[in-house]
């Protein structure tokens, strides 16, 4: 349980961090070490050349930027946690990295490091699926951005270049008054969802939604919108017996089997899950009306 | 040939200055090299939080840091959290006062997690003690003793302040 032997770099910008991935083989980049640092431990990656961040200048900031949030991609989760900013204009996030780990790893871990690391239920993962995040990178051709939707390629494994590094993420924020909600099922606190949902709507006077969001984690290599829904929903009144109606399709989403839980029963929390969201999202739009 | 570099980190007030290989863990320089066996190794992969120290002033697990990242940081360990040897920390006699540990190996880190928790919130509920030591296991106590000693140490706090 010890990590394996490795040549170590921390550099100080990002440009700087781009010429190292440019030159050095068999390189990984070092976030906030809450998965990389278990994966050493236990050997399950051999770096030749580990590239620390955390001494990277510039990487770390949460501001608003035209309706949206731009958040570095060194900012750690607790950070986010306790932002007034993310709390007010993005409570989607807010509720969802309450259920990200744990505060020891909170205080460590960052929002590029998780998106990076692109576990299939990583609560994070599934925020920037329901924003329609972009990601912000740079490599040695300059700076990109890529839709979320095109980040993931294949399970656990970004659209990242060799020699790109992931500086920030951008979230477009929902109106004031919207609904949103994430609800995860996990065998203990912190764990990592079986299954999550992640749903943002919003409604008009009478009730009916003008616009839906609905993100499921856990059920596959990534987080899956169901689009269906979300168009299904729209022009919709919110009650329980229509939520099961409109939910009932997501039981035949593709889903894992493996030690967590069988995929029929990933499958029957893909059914019940949004429609508690949702639930949830409509009451708190109307708490904020009567407010 | 393990790579090396010198690192100056204060731990517990006490600046150090040492070589280190690259790859050891902040946990395994804190065990080895500065001889601070109370922090404790469970799980060695960020499971257990046995490990748990403070990076300045924020809990963190030890084990899933590297030593070389402690460069120019504070760290606090369990042996850091009582003023002196001779007087235990409130938080201290209040798990030795309500059964807070039986077999103790849990309890450095269950101890710094709490360090943190009771500093930023000094009047926590029973279900924030709860969540904020979630990422602390004991094999042993249930965690109700535990939870009954982060609240009297809570109240003793606040009486001294």
């Amino acid at each position: 349980m010890k990590p394996p032997l490795f040549s170590y770099h921390d550099p100080r910008t990002p440009a700087d961090v781009v010429g190292l991935l440019g030159s050095l083989d068999n390189a990984k980049l070092l976030a906030g070490g809450q998965s990389l640092m278990p994966m050493l431990n236990m050997r399950y990656v051999l770096p030749d050349h580990v590239i620390d961040l955390n001494r990277v200048d510039g990487l770390s900031y949460i501001h608003e930027h035209n309706g949206a949030l731009d958040i570095g991609a060194m900012t750690r989760q607790r950070d986010i946690e306790f932002s007034d900013l993310v709390r007010q204009r993005c409570p989607l996030m807010h509720e969802a990295i309450v259920q990200v780990g744990h505060r020891q790893t909170r205080n460590r871990g960052t929002l590029g490091g998780s998106l990076c690391h692109l576990d299939p239920s990583a609560e994070l993962v599934s925020v920037a699926a329901a924003l329609d995040a972009k990601v912000a990178v740079i490599g040695k051709n300059g700076a990109r951005s890529i839709d979320f939707s095109a980040f993931p390629v294949a399970y656990m494994t970004p659209a990242l270049d060799l020699d790109e590094l992931l500086t920030g993420v951008t979230f477009p924020c929902w109106p004031a008054g919207h609904g949103h909600a994430f609800v995860e099922f996990s065998r203990r606190h912190g764990d990592f969802a079986i299954v999550s949902a992640a749903v943002l709507i919003e409604e008009d006077n009478n009730g009916k939604i003008t616009r839906a969001s609905v993100t499921l984690g856990g059920m596959g290599p990534a987080p899956v919108r169901a689009s269906e829904v979300e168009r299904a929903l729209i022009g919709e009144t919110i009650n329980d017996k229509r939520l099961r109606e409109i939910c009932e399709p997501l039981r035949k989403l593709d889903a894992v089997d493996d030690i967590h839980a069988p995929a029929s029963y990933r499958r029957q929390l893909a059914t019940v899950l949004p429609r508690r969201a949702l639930l949830k999202a409509h009451e708190r739009i109307l708490a904020g009306r009567r407010a | 040939m393990s790579e090396t570099r010198t690192i100056a980190v204060t731990v517990n007030g006490v600046r150090h200055e040492a070589t280190v290989p690259v790859r050891v863990t902040l946990a395994d320089f804190l065990r080895h090299q500065l001889r601070l066996t109370g922090t404790h190794l469970g799980c060695e992969h960020g499971v257990c939080g046995a490990c748990t120290i403070l990076f300045d002033g924020r809990s963190a697990r030890s084990c899933l840091m590297l030593a070389v990242q402690a460069d120019g940081h504070e760290v606090m360990t369990v042996e850091g959290i009582a003023a002196d040897k001779k007087v235990l920390h409130p938080l201290q006699e209040a798990f030795r006062d309500n059964h807070g540990l039986q077999c103790g190996f849990c309890t450095p880190g269950i101890l710094t997690t709490l360090i943190e928790l009771l500093r930023d919130n000094p009047d926590p509920t029973e279900e924030e003690v709860r969540i904020g030591i979630s990422g602390n296991l004991c094999r042993c106590t249930g965690y109700h003793n535990i939870v009954v000693a982060a609240l009297d140490a809570a109240k003793r706090l606040r009486q001294l302040t």
